[in-house]
């Protein structure tokens, strides 16, 4: 090859390359859109709202002086209703998963179902909220409770928990359903012996991410008729005597930590918009540790399983 | 019915009163898939305690063939069986429509092409069969998990690491821990589907040689693409070709004197 033909070459492929540094530095500058915007917002809010974070301010009521004002009503109010939220959302979730599929006949009505599903998860949690008031808070009688408001956000969540458990489901090699089958094995003793375990990661990352997203959820609660102020907390669920357990919390009225932060941000008061940044530095922190711990139990389910 | 059982002692090459008695008769055996008809009107028979191959082009059929005898293809919908499987000494017809194919599982098992342990212990692998059959006395269980891997020469490689996950094994292991995990409730015919074909020589050698060994207890069909490895393990061949079973015969004869030009052509090389 004539040299002025390699230099040709080379000149080419110096042209072509510098499409792949534009792109990487307009890639980069799009990335940095979303993570510096992210990075301030919670910076700010950290900033402002630290200082606030005592042990009082976990322990307290609501008030109407900023200075003794805290979130304990509404922590324990949110931890409350996920407790809810959890225990329906995910029997309902992974049942539903493993059924469509592994039993359902794979035909019309099937696809109809999949499909609904997909877009009941876009559905806007607003419509949900205005549903549960009339079938949990009016139709049923349940109240302006935390049942009523668990079961509100194990609806939203349900398309989420399903989704996951299906995902994880297909993640099973066919090579291993056989080899349960050809065992013998029922198909109920394949889906408990078998799906359920291998696919325990993904569904469990699937539940935790629902409810990172169930505990942020503002629009549903209130609608439901949720207080923005409350000075006591619901009935223990423990107690120290016989019978241990109460549910009489389930039909207590409450509150949860976005209502306490917009009840906040919505007074004039610059000492209450310092309550909602550690309000709001509180729930990110919550959301941010139960992602944390998906990946980890992901991890550590996966360990054993390779495919 | 009586007319195809004499039909096939004549033609397999070795005189009818010399056969090993029967363990399965293949009458009219018809596969579809949807609307491809895989299987075409097979008629053949498996030895009582002998090893049977099946040889063959990829696509042929041969996997599909043995997939019938546990009844595989029910896991999926759209495929329909025609003809029967007449299993002995009880005369079932294993793809009688009245016949649970979870039934025809207990008692024929299979090993896969690719070893597919669970991902669990070894112990609980090769015990899962046992489970199934809500075997709970631990010490059944345990006696029947050592005799299965002493069967698949396995045991003194594993009996120090029982409980620890079967994915750590090597490839070769993995296919004996899931050939033990298939005696382990003492089936009545063994299937194999090239077992041998994710493996490497010596790994290949050593489940052949196993092969040779279980025949005493268990009557074996296998499916093969490498015709040398049936001609080693298989006291029976059957070549097939385009889902029809060209031709059935005692391996040695078969090899060395085909009836059929086309078994000729596909064992000397010239096709396939």
């Amino acid at each position: 090859m004539a040299a002025t033909d390699l230099d040709r070459i080379r000149a080419l492929i110096a042209s072509h390359k510098r499409w792949d540094t534009a792109f990487a530095v307009l890639g980069f500058l799009a990335l940095m859109v979303g993570v510096l915007t992210f990075v301030a917002l919670f910076l700010d809010m950290t900033l402002k709202g630290l200082p606030r974070l005592s042990y009082e301010f976990f322990t307290s009521f609501p008030s109407r002086h900023a200075e003794h004002a805290g979130i304990l009503s509404a922590w324990v109010g949110s931890t409350l209703v996920m407790v809810v939220t959890a225990v329906v959302a995910v029997p309902l979730g992974v049942a539903s998963g493993v059924y469509l599929e592994e039993y359902a006949a794979k035909n019309w009505v099937t696809d109809v179902i999949e499909i609904n599903i997909t877009n009941l998860a876009g559905v806007p949690s607003i419509i949900y909220g205005l549903l549960a008031l009339g079938l949990f808070v009016y139709q049923f009688g349940l109240g302006q409770s935390i049942l009523s408001a668990g079961l509100t956000l194990a609806l939203l969540i349900l398309p989420v928990v399903i989704v996951a458990t299906r995902e994880a489901i297909r993640g099973i090699p066919q090579s291993i359903r056989e080899g349960a089958y050809a065992l013998g094995a029922t198909q109920w003793q394949t889906v408990r012996d078998h799906i359920l375990p291998y696919s325990s990661a993904g569904i469990l990352t699937g539940m935790i991410i629902g409810l990172a997203r169930a505990i942020g959820e503002t629009a549903p609660i209130i609608t439901i008729g949720a207080l923005t102020f409350i000075a006591f907390l619901p009935p223990a669920p423990v107690g120290a005597e016989p019978p241990f357990l109460n549910f009489e919390w389930l039909t207590s009225p409450f509150t949860v930590m976005p209502i306490q932060m917009f009840n906040w941000t919505s007074r004039p008061e610059a000492a209450f918009q310092l309550n909602a940044a550690a309000a709001g530095f509180v729930l990110v922190f919550m959301t941010l540790a139960m992602n944390g711990l998906a990946i980890w139990l992901r991890y550590r389910l996966r360990k054993n399983i390779k495919w | 019915m009586t007319a195809m059982v004499e039909r096939v002692g004549p033609e397999i090459g070795m005189p009818a009163q010399n056969q090993p008695a029967l363990k399965a008769e293949v009458r009219g055996l018809s596969f579809h898939y949807g609307e491809v008809r895989a299987l075409k009107d097979i008629n053949m028979a498996l030895h009582e305690k002998q090893v049977t191959a099946l040889i063959g082009p990829s696509g042929c059929g041969k996997s599909t063939f043995l997939r019938c005898f546990n009844r595989m293809h029910d896991l999926y919908p759209g495929n329909r069986y025609e003809g029967d499987i007449v299993f002995h000494p009880d005369g079932l017809n294993l793809l009688g429509k009245d016949v649970d194919p979870i039934e025809v599982r207990m008692r024929i098992s299979m090993v896969f092409q690719k070893p597919n342990p669970f991902p669990k212990s070894i112990f609980e692998n090769v015990a899962y069969g046992l489970r199934v059959r809500g075997e709970r006395n631990r010490r059944n269980v345990e006696e029947k998990v050592e005799q299965a891997l002493r069967a698949a020469a396995l045991w003194d490689e594993v009996k120090d690491r029982l409980h620890q996950l079967a994915f750590n094994l090597s490839g070769g292991q993995q296919q004996r821990m899931c050939i033990a995990r298939a005696l382990a409730t003492e089936p009545e015919i063994l299937l194999f589907d090239e077992p041998t074909s994710a493996l490497d020589p010596i790994a290949t050698a050593s489940i052949e040689e196993l092969i040779h060994e279980l025949k005493q207890k268990v009557t074996i069909l296998i499916v093969t693409h490498n015709m040398q490895q049936a001609a080693r393990v298989s006291d029976f061949t059957a070549y097939m070709y385009l889902g029809e079973l060209i031709e059935f015969g005692v391996t040695d004869t078969l090899f060395i004197k085909p009836k059929m030009k086309q078994t000729e052509d596909y064992i000397t090389g010239r096709f396939g």
